[in-house]
C-alpha cells in the first residue's frame, strides 16, 4: 500500500499537465479530466487512511524513499514521501476539499473561456500541496512551499486582464517571498546545526542544539508560517487575493494553503517545544492577527474580503493554538479541519450568492436574498453557525476547545490570550452576523449593474449546490464526529504529542462564558443591521470603522515604512555613491591631471630653458660641493 | 704675473658664455657660445695644471678640445640641415618633437 503515496500527488501533477500542455482540443472535457484527477487523488487517500486505520498506532507512519539528490560527501538529501497520522489528515482535507471545489468550479467558470487552464492551475495547487504535507525532509517540503506559492500568484491572477489582479497577485507573491526567506534561512541553519533534512533525525537530535539555533529556526518557521498564513505583520497579501475566482478563495485562501503555515509548526513540534522564545512569538502572533482579522472583517462591505479578514482570524486562532505547545497542537489541527469545511462552505456560499447576482461583491446591493436562493441560504447558514461556534456544530469543539488551552497555558499570559480568544469569538459572530443579515435579510437593494442589467437572482447550478450541501454537512458533523471519544486527539497524538491542560476555569465555565459572548456579539450585530435597515451607501464611520476599511491601515505602514524606507535608502546609496565614492575617485584623478598639466609646462621645448635648468642644476651641485667642503 | 688673474678671466668667458646660451636663439650663436664655456673650461684647466705643478689639467684640456672637435662637427651638420628644410637657424623653431 506504502508504495500508493507517490500516486497521490502524481494524478493532480500528471493532470496539470495534461490540461497545461494538451491545448484547445481538452477544452470540450478538460475540466472533468480535472475533477476526475482530484477525486482519483481522493480516492487513493481514502485507500491509504482505511489501510492505516487497520494497523496498530505503532505501525501507522508509513515512509517511502525515492532517491538521493545530488549525492555529495557531506550532503546527502534523501528525498522521499511520509505519511503518517497528521499528514493523513492534510491529505484527506486537501483532496476532499479540493474534489468538491474542482466539482464547483465546473458551474463556476462555465462561462469562462480560459476554464481548461483554470483547472490545470487547481491541479498544479493540489500537487504541490500534497507534496507539501507529504514530504519527509525541510527540502521537499520547500519545494512543496513554494509550488503553492506559484498556484496561489498563477490562480490570483487568473483573470489577468484585471489590473487589480494582476497587481494582487504579485503582492501575494511579494509577501510570501519573505516568508520563504524565513524558511529557507531555517532549514539552512538546520543542515549547519544537525547535517540533515529528514524530519525524523533532525527531531530526533534537535534537544543536542544550543537554545539560540533552535530560538532562531523557530523564529524563522514562525516568519515562513506568517507569510504563508496570513498572519501579523505578513498579512496585508490575503484581502488582496480575492481577486481571484470564488473557488480559489475557498480551496487555497481559506480551507488548504493559508493553513500551511499551520502544518508546519506542527509538524516541526519537537523544535517549538524545546525554545519557549519563539512559542511565545507565536501565541503573540496568533493572538494579536485573530484579534486584527476579525475587527477588519467587522468593517467590510466587499462579502470576500469580510470573509478573507474572518479567515486571517480563524488562522490566528490555529497559530495561537500551535503555538501553545503540547496542550494545543491537536487542537490547531482539529480547527483547521473544521474551518476548513466551514469556510470553504462560506466561500462557496458566497461565489453563489455572486453568481446569482452579476458578480457584485457589495453587500450593501444584496439584501433579502434567504428566499431567492434557499439551498444557498440554509447552507451558508449552517457554515454561520458552525463558525461563530454555535454549539454542536464544528466550529463549538474546535474554538471552545483553543480557548479552553488558552487559559490552561497558565499565568497572567493564559488569562490574556484567553481573554483576546474570548474577545475574537464575541467580534467573530458580531461580523459573521453582519454578513448573514445583510446578505440574506432585510429589505431588497439590489441596483442594476454598470450596464444596465437589473439583477435576477436565482439558485446555482447542480454542479455548485452538491459541494456545498456537502461542506456544510461537513461543518455541522465534523467536530462531533472529532470530539467523539476524544477520537481525534488519540489519532493524532503519536505525531504531535499531547497533554491534558490544566484550565483555572472549568470547561462547562469556558463554553457557557464563550456561548454568551457568543449570543452577546450576534445581538448588538442584530441591533445595528438587523433591526434598522442597512444604508445603501456606506456612513462614514468611527475613526477605527474607517481604518478598519482599510485593513487598520496594513498598506499605508507597508508603504510609508517599507517602500518609503527603501526609497529612502536607496536614494541615500546612490548619492553616497555618487558624492562620496565617485567623488574620492574622481578627486584624485583630477588632482594627478591637474598637477601633470602644470608639470608639463616646464617641458616648453626651449633649448634655453633646458639650459637654464642645467645651469641651475650645476649651481646648486657646486654650491652644495663647497658647502659641505667648508663644514 | 699671478696665475690667479687667468682663472678670473675663464670664469668671466665662462660667464659670457653661458649668458650667450641662455638669452641667444640663433644656433650658430649658441654654439660659438658653447665653444667660449668649454674654452673658458680649458683654461681654468691649464691654469690649475701650471699652479700645481702637474700636467693633469693639460691632458684633460687636450681630450676637451678633442670632444670639442667632434662635437662641432656633428653639431654644425645637424644645424646645417635644419637650415636647409627651415630656413631658419632659430632654436626656437625646432619644434617638431614638440607636444
Amino acid at each position: 500500500m506504502d508504495n500508493l503515496i507517490p500516486v497521490l500527488v502524481g494524478l493532480p501533477l500528471a493532470g496539470a499537465a495534461v490540461l497545461l500542455l494538451g491545448g484547445r482540443r481538452l477544452d470540450r472535457f478538460g475540466h472533468w479530466l480535472g475533477v476526475l484527477a482530484s477525486t482519483a487523488s481522493f480516492g487513493v487517500g481514502l485507500a491509504l487512511f482505511f489501510d492505516m486505520l487497520s494497523r496498530s498506532t505503532a505501525q501507522r507512519p508509513a515512509f517511502d524513499h525515492l532517491f538521493t539528490w545530488v549525492p555529495v560527501e557531506g550532503f546527502q538529501a534523501q528525498i522521499g514521501f511520509q505519511l503518517d497520522q497528521l499528514s493523513v489528515v492534510f491529505v484527506l482535507l486537501i483532496t476532499g476539499v479540493g474534489s468538491l471545489i474542482h466539482l464547483y468550479s465546473v458551474g463556476y467558470m462555465a462561462h469562462d473561456e480560459r476554464r481548461r487552464r483554470f483547472f490545470g492551475y487547481l491541479n498544479l495547487f493540489l500537487a504541490a500541496m500534497l507534496l507539501l504535507v507529504l514530504a519527509d525532509n525541510y527540502l521537499l517540503l520547500y519545494v512543496g512551499w513554494e509550488g503553492v506559492g506559484l498556484a496561489s500568484y498563477l490562480l490570483i491572477g487568473f483573470w489577468q486582464h484585471k489590473p487589480s489582479a494582476a497587481t494582487a497577485a504579485k503582492k501575494a507573491f511579494l509577501v510570501n517571498r519573505v516568508g520563504d526567506i524565513g524558511l529557507s534561512i531555517a532549514i539552512m541553519l538546520m543542515f549547519s546545526t544537525f547535517g540533515t533534512f529528514a524530519f525524523g533525525p533532525v527531531f530526533g537530535a534537535a534537544h543536542t542544539a544550543s537554545q539560540g539555533t533552535l530560538t532562531g529556526i523557530g523564529l524563522m518557521l514562525l516568519l515562513a508560517a506568517c507569510g504563508k498564513s496570513a498572519q501579523v505583520p505578513l498579512q496585508s497579501w490575503l484581502g488582496d487575493a480575492m481577486e481571484g475566482p470564488t473557488p480559489v478563495s475557498a480551496l487555497i485562501h481559506a480551507a488548504t494553503m493559508v493553513t500551511a503555515g499551520v502544518y508546519l509548526i506542527t509538524r516541526s513540534s519537537a523544535i517549538f517545544n524545546l525554545a519557549p522564545t519563539a512559542q511565545l512569538a507565536t501565541v503573540c502572533v496568533g493572538a494579536v492577527t485573530l484579534l486584527f482579522g476579525a475587527i477588519v472583517g467587522c468593517a467590510k462591505d466587499d462579502i470576500k474580503k469580510a470573509l478573507a479578514g474572518s479567515t486571517m482570524s480563524q488562522i490566528g486562532y490555529m497559530v495561537m493554538a500551535a503555538g501553545l505547545g503540547p496542550i494545543g497542537y491537536v487542537f490547531a489541527i482539529m480547527h483547521l479541519v473544521t474551518h476548513g469545511f466551514f469556510k470553504a462552505g462560506l466561500f462557496l456560499g458566497a461565489g453563489s450568492v455572486m453568481h446569482g447576482m452579476n458578480d457584485e461583491v457589495d453587500m450593501r446591493k444584496y439584501g433579502g436574498l434567504r428566499s431567492y436562493m434557499p439551498l444557498t441560504f440554509v447552507t451558508f447558514g449552517l457554515g454561520y453557525l458552525a463558525i461563530i461556534g454555535f454549539p454542536g456544530l464544528s466550529g463549538f469543539f474546535s474554538k471552545d476547545k483553543i480557548i479552553e488551552a488558552a487559559f490552561a497555558h497558565g499565568g497572567t499570559e493564559g488569562w490574556i490570550l484567553g481573554c483576546a480568544a474570548l474577545v475574537g469569538a464575541a467580534v467573530t459572530a458580531f461580523y459573521m452576523t453582519r454578513v448573514m443579515l445583510m446578505t440574506f435579510f432585510g429589505e431588497k437593494r439590489w441596483q442594476p449593474d454598470a450596464e444596465g442589467h437589473e439583477p435576477h437572482p436565482h439558485e446555482s447550478p447542480k454542479t455548485m449546490g452538491i459541494p456545498m450541501v456537502v461542506l456544510s454537512i461537513g461543518s455541522v458533523g465534523a467536530g462531533a464526529l472529532f470530539a467523539w471519544n476524544s477520537s481525534f486527539v488519540n489519532w493524532l497524538t503519536p505525531v504531535t504529542g499531547h497533554e491534558e491542560g490544566h484550565s483555572p476555569l472549568s470547561s462547562w465555565t469556558v463554553s457557557g462564558v464563550t456561548f454568551a459572548v457568543i449570543a452577546l456579539g450576534v445581538l448588538v450585530s442584530w441591533l445595528m443591521y438587523g433591526r434598522q435597515p442597512v444604508p445603501a451607501t456606506p456612513p462614514v464611520g468611527s475613526l477605527l470603522t474607517r481604518a478598519a476599511r482599510r485593513d487598520l491601515l496594513q498598506d499605508d505602514f507597508n508603504h510609508v515604512v517599507l517602500v518609503g524606507g527603501g526609497t529612502h535608502l536607496t536614494r541615500f546609496l546612490v548619492y553616497l555613491d555618487a558624492k562620496g565614492f565617485d567623488g574620492v575617485v574622481n578627486g584624485i584623478a583630477a588632482a594627478v591631471g591637474g598637477t601633470s598639466g602644470r608639470m608639463r609646462k616646464l617641458q616648453n621645448g626651449y633649448v634655453r630653458s633646458y639650459a637654464l635648468s642645467m645651469f641651475g642644476g650645476a649651481l646648486v651641485l657646486v654650491a652644495t660641493t663647497l658647502l659641505m667642503r667648508a663644514v | 704675473m699671478n696665475p690667479v688673474n687667468y682663472l678670473y678671466l675663464a670664469a668671466l668667458l665662462f660667464t659670457i658664455g653661458a649668458t650667450g646660451v641662455l638669452v641667444r636663439r640663433n644656433a650658430i650663436v649658441l654654439f660659438m657660445c658653447v665653444e667660449l664655456m668649454l674654452n673658458a673650461s680649458n683654461l681654468a684647466l691649464v691654469t690649475f695644471s701650471r699652479l700645481h705643478g702637474n700636467l693633469d689639467g693639460q691632458i684633460i684640456a687636450f681630450f676637451t678640445m678633442v670632444v670639442a672637435a667632434a662635437e662641432v662637427v656633428v653639431g654644425l651638420a645637424i644645424i646645417v640641415s635644419v637650415f636647409r628644410t627651415r630656413h631658419s637657424a632659430s632654436v626656437d623653431d625646432t619644434n617638431l618633437m614638440k607636444l
